[in-house]
């Protein structure tokens, strides 16, 4: 989130759009209905009428997948009718950006594109350059390739016919939505959006969230209170897990993964260090070498940066086709993999196609999966349609302890990062994770140690024992605590800057004293502030605040926010270029003159002598954004399995960067498979149910896996309420119980009826007995050109009724 | 004024997310039933002596618009209780009433309440029995937490505002005060038998649209009277005066 969970009461619309917050994330509510009874809207836009729509002024469904054309025809909707909040507009974002003359679109392709590689030469949407080597610009934004005139002609082929012959939502609708949603595109307005899993899990997803983004900037909705761009993390600490680089192409605080080739650190750091000739413009990312230095000095406290730099590993690049999820199983499913540790994930029930997953395991020699419960990735081996016999993994499982039986920090979607305490014990001989990494390690170095190896240097040159506490004997123990101060980073040596003398082991201040030299540490440069010579702010539980900061619920001295307790990001867009707030009743931060008061400033620079969007190289909002695998503007495509083999806006059916593999069969306007599937989520179970389908209460209240299906489909297919039936796919099928309701209903889709069913992805085989298995079995191996992420929220299936026999 | 504690209970704001539902047999360590999905999100089906707390989910559609309504069903702890007044004529103490909260309270002496339905105690069919203990349940308003300071469990676990606990005139004031809010936008909201009860639910939709009890019948008093047993020391007409709640001096 760009804003945090309280700010949400400070909106005049909330667009839920991609997300059921009022099942998924129900605290979030409690803002919501807050901002509702002060006279908000509440929007949801969903192919389903669900708890959250229940309590929304207007809920509209879309056919899952065609978000794109919503959003699309809003901009259309905004630049024709002149919603846009011209004056944040103009001097906020690169609308007046002059793009090159190699820029261009036709049918569905953007200049540059490979067919051999499916991928983009990004060079080719460059922006023109002045002689100073800035973007040259035409503020009155008449200019033919200006940003603001590019976006208004890729656009205007979103008319509200074809928006809505192609998503299903009624052109009334549509312009219902579009009129409310622009409305806070004023000074005095904010509107905000809710999204999650809903818009990621698509082969377009990123550009799902790209048109948001940019909706928001047109309006004038980011840095402001109650507006901005905000993701639902559901996971208490996903937030921080993607803080801390849970993923392939990402270090932690989002540095980036080397590259084979950059041979040296002094290559990686100009690779990924941006530069910009505006003095206006703050470009944060130029201190790059200041947080990757830091960062591996975090771990390698004795060696020099540069030297330690070449422990770590190489990617060949940072393509999802190569190194996410679904290319790794599909790897594994080849015996490319030898091992695997498992770690907290349920893969055979989380991962798309959970046949393919799981006969993947089956490919390893070994692996070991840390869990609360076995569960059906422990148990693989034995579940339905293995032959034990025949499967050569050796399979180890290790019970870790659970959140309530060790003490650390979760990173919420607000990014507040907040201490929680150990309840209770972990039952004997169970560890935390940061345990077992630190008993792995410790045996790692023991081998080494007394076997030898090639290159030993990136495992025992580690400082693993700074994140430990020793004990009296002598040996290591893993530390929340002292990991913690880790990650915020100390003084390596004695040391001035800025003036300011700091002696060797002192904490660093904030990311503003970080260090390109080794002579600071910093496990995450985003941390640095959160556990100063003051403490572990995390553990802060203060609600001491200002009048201003009473206003808009903003609790400075509770726990702790990265960027250096910032609530609300981007917040020198929520004032004028004099520093007056856009709406003085709710205002984020003002400039007194000599100062900001307020929330922690984005820099605190005097009122306009820095663009507001400082972590971008120009430090202006991205309208036209020149980064993402498949185009600098969001563009319409099907999913990559849908119900028509043509759509309104081009001749290119689906994303042609989309991550697939070109041999595994895909359902397309495939009368076998005529309706559209989506997976989801229910209040009563978390993710594959590893850990809830264990706990009776929540069993009792959702015990079975089901299929949502509307009335007219029940009659097609000759369902009654409450049958068991079957939903299959070109990859597998499941048994569920139909749950036949009006929450569903069939879309007009190019003049056609298209029906639309909804799964859980809660259940497995392993407990409850008939509790069902997952959804996953049915969904696609297709994702995100930019993150991998699966496509598990539209795709093909059929549903029939359920025989002897069936699976 | 009656004295004493009292629930509001704001339906417009609750989203059905069951964590009353699950605070509730956390605190009363009350075991989960073993249940199947019938085609819908409704679980439990209904009210029973391991679950005396249930969110019932109904989908109505009123001027062509679909609303899908959420009741979390609880014991409406009676100012003038029928379950007290008929259960006790039946077994000495059955049923106490709290001086101080009001909280009605079903004892083990319900066991011998052998020979009676729910509906003829209660006019919103809310008391089971549990069939091997013969002991009847339902909600005591969490009366070991509240007398100790504490909200109900329901009360906290809610995160919408949806429930809400206090002194009872405080919540008859602020359920007013909700109402009026709401009646801007729906002049059909209303409060379910406010006066009578001390769970006051804040209602958009037709009392049947929510749950065929929602609110309690004429018809259902006339039930109820009906099969009362004519003991001496009841007069008819105080039993009436009781079941109908008229009596608010009490």
């Amino acid at each position: 989130m760009t804003n945090h969970w309280n700010d949400l009461k400070n909106s005049d619309c909330i667009l839920i759009m991609g997300s059921n917050p009022a099942e998924n994330h129900p605290i979030s509510f409690k803002w919501v209905v807050k901002a509702q009874r002060a006279g908000a809207k509440v929007i949801h836009v969903d192919p389903r009428f669900t708890r959250t729509s229940a309590r929304s002024d207007m809920h509209t469904a879309l056919r899952s997948g065609t978000d794109i054309a919503v959003l699309g025809g809003m901009i259309n909707y905004i630049l024709n009718e002149k919603r846009y909040f011209k004056e944040y507009m103009v001097n906020y974002t690169n609308a007046s950006f002059i793009v090159g003359e190699d820029f261009g679109f036709k049918d569905g392709l953007f200049t540059g594109f490979d067919p051999t590689t499916r991928s983009y030469d990004k060079s080719k949407w460059a922006f023109e350059m002045d002689s100073k080597g800035n973007p040259k610009q035409d503020k009155t934004l008449a200019h033919p390739r200006c940003v603001f005139q590019i976006m208004k002609e890729h656009y205007k082929r979103y008319t509200l016919d074809k928006v809505s012959s192609m998503s299903g939502v009624s052109v009334e609708d549509l312009k219902q939505l579009y009129t409310l949603y622009s409305a806070t595109g004023t000074a005095k307005k904010a509107g905000t959006i809710m999204y999650a899993m809903g818009w990621t899990q698509h082969s377009v997803g990123v550009q799902n969230i790209r048109a948001m983004a940019m909706i928001q900037l047109l309006l004038g909705n980011m840095g402001v209170a109650g507006g901005g761009v905000n993701a639902l993390r559901g996971e208490c600490n996903v937030q921080g897990s993607t803080d801390y680089a849970l993923l392939y192409h990402i270090l932690p605080g989002y540095l980036k993964t080397p590259l084979a080739g950059q041979d040296t650190f002094e290559q990686y750091n100009k690779a990924f260090t941006p530069v910009s000739n505006d003095p206006k413009s703050a470009n944060w990312w130029s201190n790059y070498p200041k947080y990757s230095a830091s960062l591996i000095k975090a771990m390698y406290e004795n060696d020099d940066p540069k030297d330690a730099y070449n422990y770590l590993p190489r990617l060949d690049s940072h393509k999802a086709s190569e190194y996410s999820w679904l290319p790794l199983i599909d790897r594994m499913a080849d015996g490319k993999f030898t091992g695997a540790l498992i770690w907290g994930m349920n893969p055979a029930c989380s991962g798309a196609d959970s046949e393919k997953t799981r006969k993947a395991l089956g490919e390893l020699d070994w692996m070991v999966n840390v869990n609360l419960f076995t569960c059906e990735t422990s148990d693989f081996w034995k579940g339905p349609g293995m032959d034990p016999k025949s499967i050569k993994t050796e399979t180890f499982y290790l019970p870790c302890a659970s959140a309530i039986e060790k003490e650390g920090s979760v990173s919420n979607s607000g990014r507040w990062m907040q201490w929680r305490y150990k309840a209770q014990e972990p039952q004997d001989g169970v560890l935390t994770d940061g345990h077992y990494f630190h008993e792995l390690w410790e045996e790692l170095v023991h081998l080494y140690n007394e076997e030898g190896g090639a290159y030993p240097e990136p495992i025992t040159h580690l400082t693993f024992n700074n994140m430990c506490e020793e004990d009296e004997s002598g040996k290591h123990h893993f530390s929340a605590q002292q990991t913690a101060r880790l990650c915020n980073g100390w003084f390596t040596r004695d040391v001035e800057v800025k003036g300011k003398k700091f002696k060797k082991g002192q904490q660093v201040p904030s990311f503003a004293y970080l260090q390109d030299d080794g002579s600071t540490t910093s496990g995450n440069w985003l941390y640095c502030n959160s556990y100063t010579d003051e403490g572990n702010k995390s553990e802060r539980h203060d609600s001491t605040q200002t009048e201003e900061q009473a206003r808009i619920g903003l609790y400075p001295n509770w726990t702790w926010c990265w960027p250096v307790n910032r609530r609300i990001i981007y917040n020198r867009a929520s004032c004028d270029q004099k520093g007056n707030p856009w709406n003085p009743e709710k205002a984020v931060i003002k400039w007194n003159g000599e100062k900001w008061i307020g929330d922690v400033p984005d820099g605190g620079w005097a009122p306009g002598a820095r663009h507001p969007f400082i972590m971008l190289k120009h430090g202006m909002g991205q309208l036209f954004g020149p980064g993402r695998a498949d185009g600098p503007l969001p563009e319409y495509y099907e999913p990559l399995e849908c119900p028509v083999d043509t759509h309104a806006f081009s001749k290119q059916l689906h994303n042609p960067t989309a991550v697939h593999f070109e041999d595994e069969e895909k359902a397309v306007a495939d009368e076998r498979y005529p309706f559209v599937a989506s997976t989801y989520r229910v209040t009563e179970h978390w993710q594959t149910g590893s850990m809830t389908r264990w706990m009776s209460w929540l069993v009792e209240a959702e015990p079975q896996m089901f299929v949502e299906i509307s009335p007219q489909l029940a009659k097609l297919r000759g369902f009654e309420n409450g049958e068991k039936v079957v939903v299959e796919s070109v990859r597998g099928s499941l048994w569920a119980i139909a749950i036949v309701t009006d929450r569903i209903q069939p879309y007009k889709i190019a003049g056609k009826d298209v029906h639309m069913v909804g799964m859980p992805w809660h259940y497995g085989w392993v407990a409850p007995k008939d509790g069902g298995d997952s959804a996953n079995l049915v969904t696609p191996n297709v994702g995100d050109p930019n993150t991998g992420i699966p496509e598990y929220k539209a795709f093909m299936v059929n549903v029939r009724k359920w025989k002897e026999g069936d699976a | 004024m009656v004295k004493g504690k009292a629930f509001f209970v704001d339906l417009t704001l609750c989203t059905a997310c069951r964590g009353c539902q699950v605070a509730c047999k956390q605190w009363k360590d009350l075991p989960a039933e073993h249940t199947r999905n019938v085609g819908s999100h409704q679980n439990p089906q209904d009210l029973s002596s391991k679950t005396i707390r249930l969110v019932r989910f109904n989908e109505v559609k009123e001027d062509d618009k679909l609303k899908w309504l959420f009741f979390p069903e609880q014991c409406r702890h009676c100012i003038e209780p029928p379950c007290k007044y008929i259960g006790n004529m039946y077994a000495k103490d059955a049923v106490k009433q709290d001086p101080v909260t009001g909280a009605v309270v079903m004892t083990d002496n319900t066991r011998k309440l052998n020979r009676l339905e729910s509906w003829e105690l209660c006019p919103y069919n809310v008391p089971r029995r549990d069939e091997e203990t013969g002991i009847w349940n339902k909600c005591d308003m969490c009366i070991n937490r509240i007398t100790k300071g504490m909200l109900p469990a329901c009360v906290k676990s809610c995160p919408t505002g949806t429930m809400n606990f206090g002194d009872r005139d405080e919540m008859l004031a602020l359920a007013k005060k909700r109402l009026a809010e709401v009646q801007k936008t729906n002049p059909d909201a209303y409060l379910a038998d406010p006066e009578h009860v001390r769970v006051i639910y804040l209602c958009e939709s037709a009392p049947e649209n929510y749950h065929k009890t929602l609110v309690a019948s004429a018809e259902q008093h006339t039930t109820i009277l009906a099969a009362a047993p004519k003991v001496k020391n009841v007069t008819r007409r105080g039993m009436m005066k009781n079941l109908l709640g008229k009596n608010e001096q009490a």
